[in-house]
């Protein structure tokens, strides 16, 4: 048995990522509400302030920071809970800091106005070497929490000889892996381009190389937070009613092909771009059309894991089954809304992957829509969901005013709902995203739009009342008296007929075929880029 | 599960006859050019509107901070636009509200798409991407007679 000031100090790592993620998603989402305000024009941005910077502080703290603090910290809370024992902590503290001060150093250079390039910080648009410096620092604290993890794993290999690495270690561990293989690319584009540049070491950036590193990862960013939150719909979700895991064969599975098809389909990012061949971006296009089976999968799951658990409870049949869910507990609405919302992004997902009908919708509102309504809504909701599971089994205090948490969640799945169909509408009507105010000197097209940037902005302000009660709810459940609260296990898994392959285990090998996918997808689009008669660009500051 | 199936089949068909379909092919220009040389190389030293032929025409644009130049371009209804833009400094977009014509423009490359009018009005020309401060003041238009 381990000792319980082990797991105390262990919580207090983990509780030091989820509050940093709050804050990150608190700071971030005023922006946002603004940002939605200012398109509606219910107010404008005051001059020292303007869209632009907001936009940029919206897309990192929200996109980057709340994200990837709430999934360092919820792999390494699962993950040492799964594998108990006396372990050094400064691993675990020195990511923290690591990715902390750097987080600070980017939002820093960010709102002093030295780097209004948007979280997608596209070459030549030239930004303060703190902000690409923090954010490659940020990366590299993620790399130690992977470290972090390997350790674990290794030490139970070494430890459990002949057993299976615990269900969630292995989904921490590839969500992780899957992690790394993809920043190396933007590692690459750092290190290499952008911070000699920003330096003034380096004159000039090909800008058709950095973009594709920068796509490279820009697509598996968005996996790294969807495996987040399947973290939390495979492993926590069952337990708020009662029920196991379907399958640990599928859900292995599901995470390995997450790992090996999240990489090599970053080129759809870039279907609108010269400089890469229409077959390159054609063969992106295929493979990311496979990353729509781990979803499938994890879809079929889900609905499998309640309507057994349902049966046990003698419920019978799809309504049946739906109405006996706990929808009045908010670990579990959160996750389940989420859930809801992913349909619909995924279906819009789809449709952006052919170019036919990206050519439309590119980089329209309808994009703005579509990621709200993916890591805006199934992630981020989940996340404050199993928060609500999480935290106050960290503090030892019980949950502060449940219903509000409870309010929390249906009032985001309302509010995200009213602005990302807004926002989709808008996108099909033309309006730009990343775009302040403007009406285009009265163009009819213009006018088109208008209406439903009102709706998004009235979306946008319940979304901005969800997260305060989330806020306050977090806050609150600090100063609850302490209690006895049940330890943080995953469900159990269903017995199975079939015992899971071994060699789904096997995250290193796995790891080397997903290279070798990456590789064989971006060799050519590479290839072509470096042998064409390129010119760099000079940096620009043009804000 | 079902319903995910068939949409992915669905999708998978309309992409697969898409492709087949000539006409639907994304912009994937590879031709470069100096950014810093923009103005001095031809066609872009003097961009604009050329005729090629009976209802044909090749536009030239400059996409830079911030404004399209030239800045409106007149051509008559039914008429087959090939669109050329290239950027001296930042990236741009280079969008044309309600037709397919959605492309990147970025400095060191040359993009090109190309659009039949057939009705007449004028259609909004927007920059699509961020580019600085005055990224929302950057927008021109195609007036089809
Ligand atoms: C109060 C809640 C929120 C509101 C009102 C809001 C509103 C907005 C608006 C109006 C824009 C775009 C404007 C434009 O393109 O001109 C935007 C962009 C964005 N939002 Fe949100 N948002 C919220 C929460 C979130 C959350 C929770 C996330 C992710 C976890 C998120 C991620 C993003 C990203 C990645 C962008 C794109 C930034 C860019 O284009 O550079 N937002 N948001
Ligand atoms: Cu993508
Ligand atoms: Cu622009």
């Amino acid at each position: 048995m381990i000792m319980e000031h082990q797991v105390g100090r262990e919580n207090r790592l983990v509780i030091a990522h989820m509050y940093f993620a709050t804050i990150a998603l608190m700071v971030g989402a005023s922006f946002g509400l603004l940002q939605a305000l200012s398109r509606a024009q219910w107010a404008a941005a005051p001059a020292w302030f303007d869209y632009y910077r907001m936009l940029t502080a919206h897309g990192v703290l929200n996109a980057i920071v709340f994200t990837t603090f709430f999934i360092c910290g919820l792999a390494t809370l699962l993950t040492y809970r799964a594998i108990p024992r006396e372990r050094s902590l400064w691993i675990g503290w020195l990511a923290f800091w690591v990715m902390a001060i750097s987080s600070i150093m980017a939002a820093l250079s960010i709102l002093r106005g030295n780097a209004t390039v948007l979280y997608t910080f596209y070459a030549p648009l030239k930004a303060s070497p703190w902000f690409y410096i923090g954010t490659t620092l940020l990366v590299v604290g993620t790399w130690i929490v992977m470290i972090d993890l390997i350790q674990n794993a290794l030490w139970f290999w070494r430890n459990h000889p002949g057993e299976r690495l615990p269900l969630v270690v292995h989904g921490s561990l590839t969500t992780f892996v899957m992690w790394f293989i993809a920043t190396i690319g933007v590692a690459i584009e750092m290190l290499v381009f952008l911070i000699p540049w920003s330096l003034g070491l380096v004159p000039k950036v090909n800008v058709m190389f950095t973009r594709v590193l920068f796509w490279y990862f820009g697509h598996p960013l968005v996996y790294f937070w969807i495996m987040g939150a399947y973290l939390i719909w495979y492993n926590l979700v069952p337990r708020f009613y009662g029920g196991k895991v379907f399958s640990d064969a599928l859900t292995r599975l599901a995470f390995i092909l997450l790992l090996l098809l999240s990489t090599p389909v970053g080129l759809h990012h870039q279907f609108m771009e010269p400089g890469i061949s229409p077959g390159w971006k054609w063969l992106h296009t295929m493979t990311t059309f496979g990353v729509v089976i781990p979803s499938i999968l994890t879809a079929f799951a889900i609905f499998a894991s309640f309507e057994l658990a349902a049966q046990r409870a003698g419920v019978k049949g799809f309504a049946a089954t739906i109405a006996w869910l706990p929808w009045k507990n908010p670990a579990f609405t959160g996750p389940a809304l989420g859930m809801i919302l992913f349909i619909f992004g995924g279906l819009g997902g789809v449709i952006n992957a052919s170019y036919a009908m990206d050519t439309i919708v590119h980089n329209t509102m309808w994009i703005v829509g579509h990621f709200h309504v993916t890591v805006g809504g199934p992630v981020a909701l989940s996340f404050l969901g199993a928060a609500y599971w999480i935290i106050p089994r960290l503090t030892g205090r019980r949950l502060w005013a449940p219903n509000l948490a409870l309010a929390q969640t249906y009032t985001w799945f309302v509010g995200m709902a009213i602005m990302s169909t807004a926002m989709h509408w808008a996108g099909i009507l033309g309006s730009p995203r990343r775009t302040d105010n403007v009406t285009y000197l009265g163009a009819a097209a213009a006018s088109s739009w208008m209406p439903q940037m009102h709706w998004a902005a009235i979306g946008g302000t319940i979304l901005f009342m969800s997260i305060l009660m989330f806020v306050a709810v977090a806050i609150g459940t600090l100063f609850t008296p302490k209690t006895q609260m049940d330890p943080i296990l995953p469900a159990p898994v269903e017995d199975e007929a079939l015992a899971t392959p071994a060699v789904l285990d096997r995250i290193g090998t796995w790891a080397v075929v997903a290279i070798v996918l990456a590789v064989l997808a971006y060799a050519g689009p590479i290839h072509e880029l470096l042998t064409m008669h390129t010119y760099g660009a000079a940096g620009m500051r043009t804000w | 599960m079902t319903a995910g199936v068939i949409t992915l089949i669905v999708f998978l068909c309309i992409l697969g006859v898409a492709a087949l379909h000539d006409n639907i092919v994304p912009p994937s220009h590879l031709q470069t050019i100096d950014p810093a040389q923009v103005s001095q190389t031809p066609p872009f030293d003097k961009p604009g509107l050329r005729k090629t032929g009976p209802k044909q025409y090749e536009a030239y644009l400059v996409a830079h901070i911030f404004a399209f130049t030239p800045e409106s371009i007149t051509v008559p209804a039914g008429s087959t636009v090939t669109f050329y833009a290239t950027s001296p400094d930042v990236v741009h977009g280079f969008f044309i509200a309600g037709t397919a014509i959605n492309m990147m423009v970025v400095p060191g490359w040359v993009s090109d798409d190309s659009h039949t009018f057939t009705k007449s009005g004028t259609y909004l020309l927007l920059c699509n991407e961020y580019c600085g401060s005055g990224h929302h003041f950057m927008y021109g238009k195609i007036v089809v007679q």
